[in-house]
């Protein structure tokens, strides 16, 4: 079994003034390499502070993390900063596209902070056409549709090779029918790639698609909804 | 990431920014104008003051009557000045003339100035009328452009000849040339010209272009009326060499204590070598430069400050760019760069800018002085160049450090979050 996510007995902890809040109260669970998993849960469950866990944007009060082998747990700022270059990409709700460059700059930024230069260019461009924007590359945001940048945004997500793909509510602003296509294009890429995939969301018709849901419910998993296998 | 990436990056995003860092850069391009333009007109006037000091003459002393406390000048006075004071005479002059009394004075050449109405057809202008001996010529460094100087017969005949100025001919005869043998009237009294001089340009005295000589038993005798006839203003000396100019201070001072029975240290004349003069001006000069370049600098300080303000606003603009960026795998050090890097581009551009701008600021200068007759170049020097460039571009990346290390401790989570 190769497992690319473990997580053991995950805590996470924010001071809000004079009260504690516990966001994660000790989750445990691990994410085969090729799965697509989602996250559910209402607001308020610790969805977000899972993704920014599992994302290395944040790290656990206590507990275990290791992504890909590497235990993030305890890392500082810049090695949680290589994990993410190199093991995370991000597809977010609003893009989060930088305007001023063109769908090639934003797709080639992660393998500049990588400190790739030697044949940055043209993985971009490889990037772009499996996501579908061949022609569109050299467009800013601002001249794409939704769904066109969103595309440019899977694509900077897989450019660097990443062992798993977070994915927060990504067809969130878009319309129902871009949105299944996004769904279908991050499949898609699972199918070929084999890239782990992991999608935070409240749409039951998305969750539907994952082989596997993971609920929370006030920081813990929900036991009332134990994964569920898809073949 | 590299320097040249967050090089391009800077530029990228300035350039997205016309308009703010148009403006952001212009508090950097007024202040290292400034500094520019006032060095610039501060080196000038140095030059150009010292030039004309030189240009008095080398190896040049005055003695004056009064005591050095006073400010120098004919009749000058300071402590213990007024009719206590004895007054330099011929004989002094001529005691100080002898070479085996004061071995380093080489010329002596006395003179009694006074201010004086000349007219010509109905022209006329007050300049300083002079009584001087032939001596003069040559430790003044007087060149004569037509005609002669005043020699020993027009001295003893006391008679009514004048060398002018060029721009006192000027100011009567409307030119300078061909004037010699014309008769002048000096407060109605007439005068036959002998020579005109060679234009100097300005001296520390006023300017000598501006005056007319007369034999010194002339002006005795008839135009400066002295108590005692023989009775000097101002006695120049030429010493043999510039090295010997501070030796032949001390010989003069010591005849004159003799001859005037002071004892040391309540002299009643002052001795003023060129290098006194120099060394006053050069003071004078240096604070002046310092004081406008210091202002100038200030106005630097205020831009650096504009450029940190921008700066601020510019990271709580992009604090969600920010929070992308460490998503996607930027180091602090990779933010603070770019940061860094935009701020200090920001104030080099607009140093290289404001240095452009000073340079033809004080071009402008210098030929308004040019065009007004003043005889006055700022000079751009390359350390003024350097200084203010390598200053503001410092300026920049200190007044960046706030909002960089700012941008570069941003939590990605708390970044990507902000609306």
């Amino acid at each position: 079994m190769d497992l690319v996510i473990e997580a053991r007995d995950l805590r996470k902890t924010y001071q809000m003034g004079e009260i504690i809040v516990e966001a994660l109260r000790g989750v445990s669970f691990t994410i085969e390499r090729g799965e697509v998993v989602s996250i559910m849960g209402p607001s308020g469950s610790g969805k977000s502070t899972m993704m920014n866990t599992l994302g290395c944007l944040d790290r656990p009060t206590s507990g275990d993390y290791i992504l890909d082998g590497e235990s993030v747990a305890e890392m500082n700022d810049d090695q949680l900063a290589s994990v993410r270059n190199r093991k995370v990409g991000f597809v977010f709700q609003s893009f989060n596209l930088l305007s001023r460059l063109t769908a090639l700059g934003n797709v080639e930024l992660p393998l500049r902070y990588a400190g790739i230069t030697e044949g940055r260019r043209e993985r971009a461009q490889a990037a772009l056409e499996a996501v579908g924007l061949k022609d569109r590359m050299l467009h800013r945001p601002y001249e794409l549709s939704g769904g066109q940048q969103q595309r440019v945004a899977v694509a900077r997500s897989l450019v660097n090779n990443p062992a798993i793909i977070m994915a927060d509510e990504p067809t969130g602003n878009l319309d129902s029918k871009v949105g299944k296509e996004i769904m279908s294009l991050l499949l898609n890429l699972n199918k070929d790639r084999g890239t782990t995939l992991i999608i935070v969301t409240h749409d039951p018709t998305i969750a539907e698609q994952t082989q596997r849901v993971i609920r929370l419910r006030d920081g813990e998993l929900d036991p009332a909804s134990e994964i569920k296998r898809k073949g | 990431m590299s320097f040249s990436q967050a090089l391009l990056e800077a530029i990228e995003s300035l350039n997205g920014n016309k308009m703010r860092s148009g403006l952001t850069v212009l508090g950097i391009v007024i202040g290292v104008a400034a500094v520019i333009a006032m060095l610039a007109v501060g080196n000038g006037a140095q030059a150009s003051i010292t030039g004309s000091i030189s240009s008095i003459g080398t190896n040049l002393l005055f003695v004056f009557k009064g005591s050095p406390d006073g400010p120098p000048g004919p009749g000058g006075g300071g402590r213990g000045s007024g009719n206590n004071d004895r007054p330099l005479t011929l004989s002094d002059a001529e005691a100080i003339a002898d070479p085996l009394a004061a071995p380093s004075v080489e010329i002596v050449a006395p003179a009694i100035q006074g201010n004086g109405t000349i007219t010509f057809a109905g022209e006329n202008t007050t300049t300083t009328i002079s009584g001087v001996t032939p001596n003069y010529a040559p430790v003044r460094n007087l060149e004569i452009a037509e005609g002669e100087f005043i020699n020993e017969e027009h001295i003893l005949g006391r008679m009514s000849v004048v060398v002018l100025g060029p721009e006192t001919a000027n100011a009567i005869f409307g030119h300078a040339d061909g004037i010699v043998g014309e008769t002048i009237r000096i407060e109605g009294q007439p005068f036959r010209v002998i020579g005109v001089l060679v234009a100097k340009g300005g001296g520390a005295f006023g300017s000598e272009d501006n005056s007319a000589y007369i034999p010194f038993t002339t002006a005795q005798a008839r135009l400066i009326k002295r108590t005692s006839l023989d009775e000097i203003d101002v006695l120049f000396v030429q010493a043999t060499t510039a090295e010997s100019v501070p030796q032949a201070a001390d010989e003069i001072s010591n005849i004159l204590r003799q001859r005037h029975r002071t004892p040391i240290g309540d002299d009643d004349f002052t001795v003023f070598t060129q290098q006194d003069f120099l060394q006053t001006f050069e003071t004078i000069t240096g604070v002046l430069t310092i004081f406008l370049g210091g202002i100038a600098g200030i106005s630097l300080l205020v831009g650096g400050i504009g450029i940190m303000n921008i700066m601020l606003v510019s990271v709580t603009e992009r604090t969600r760019e920010i929070g992308l960026r460490k998503a996607l795998g930027a180091r602090k050090k990779d933010i603070l760069l770019q940061f860094l890097t935009e701020s200090s581009l920001l104030s080099l551009i607009g140093g290289v800018i404001g240095v452009i701008f000073g340079w033809l600021i004080a071009f402008a200068v210098g030929q308004v002085a040019t065009a007004t007759g003043n005889n006055f170049v700022p000079i751009v020097g390359t350390d003024a160049i350097l200084l203010s460039t390598s200053f503001s571009a410092i300026i920049g990346l200190f007044f960046g450090i706030y909002p960089a290390s700012r941008a570069a401790n941003l939590e990605p989570v708390e970044a990507l979050r902000y609306e």
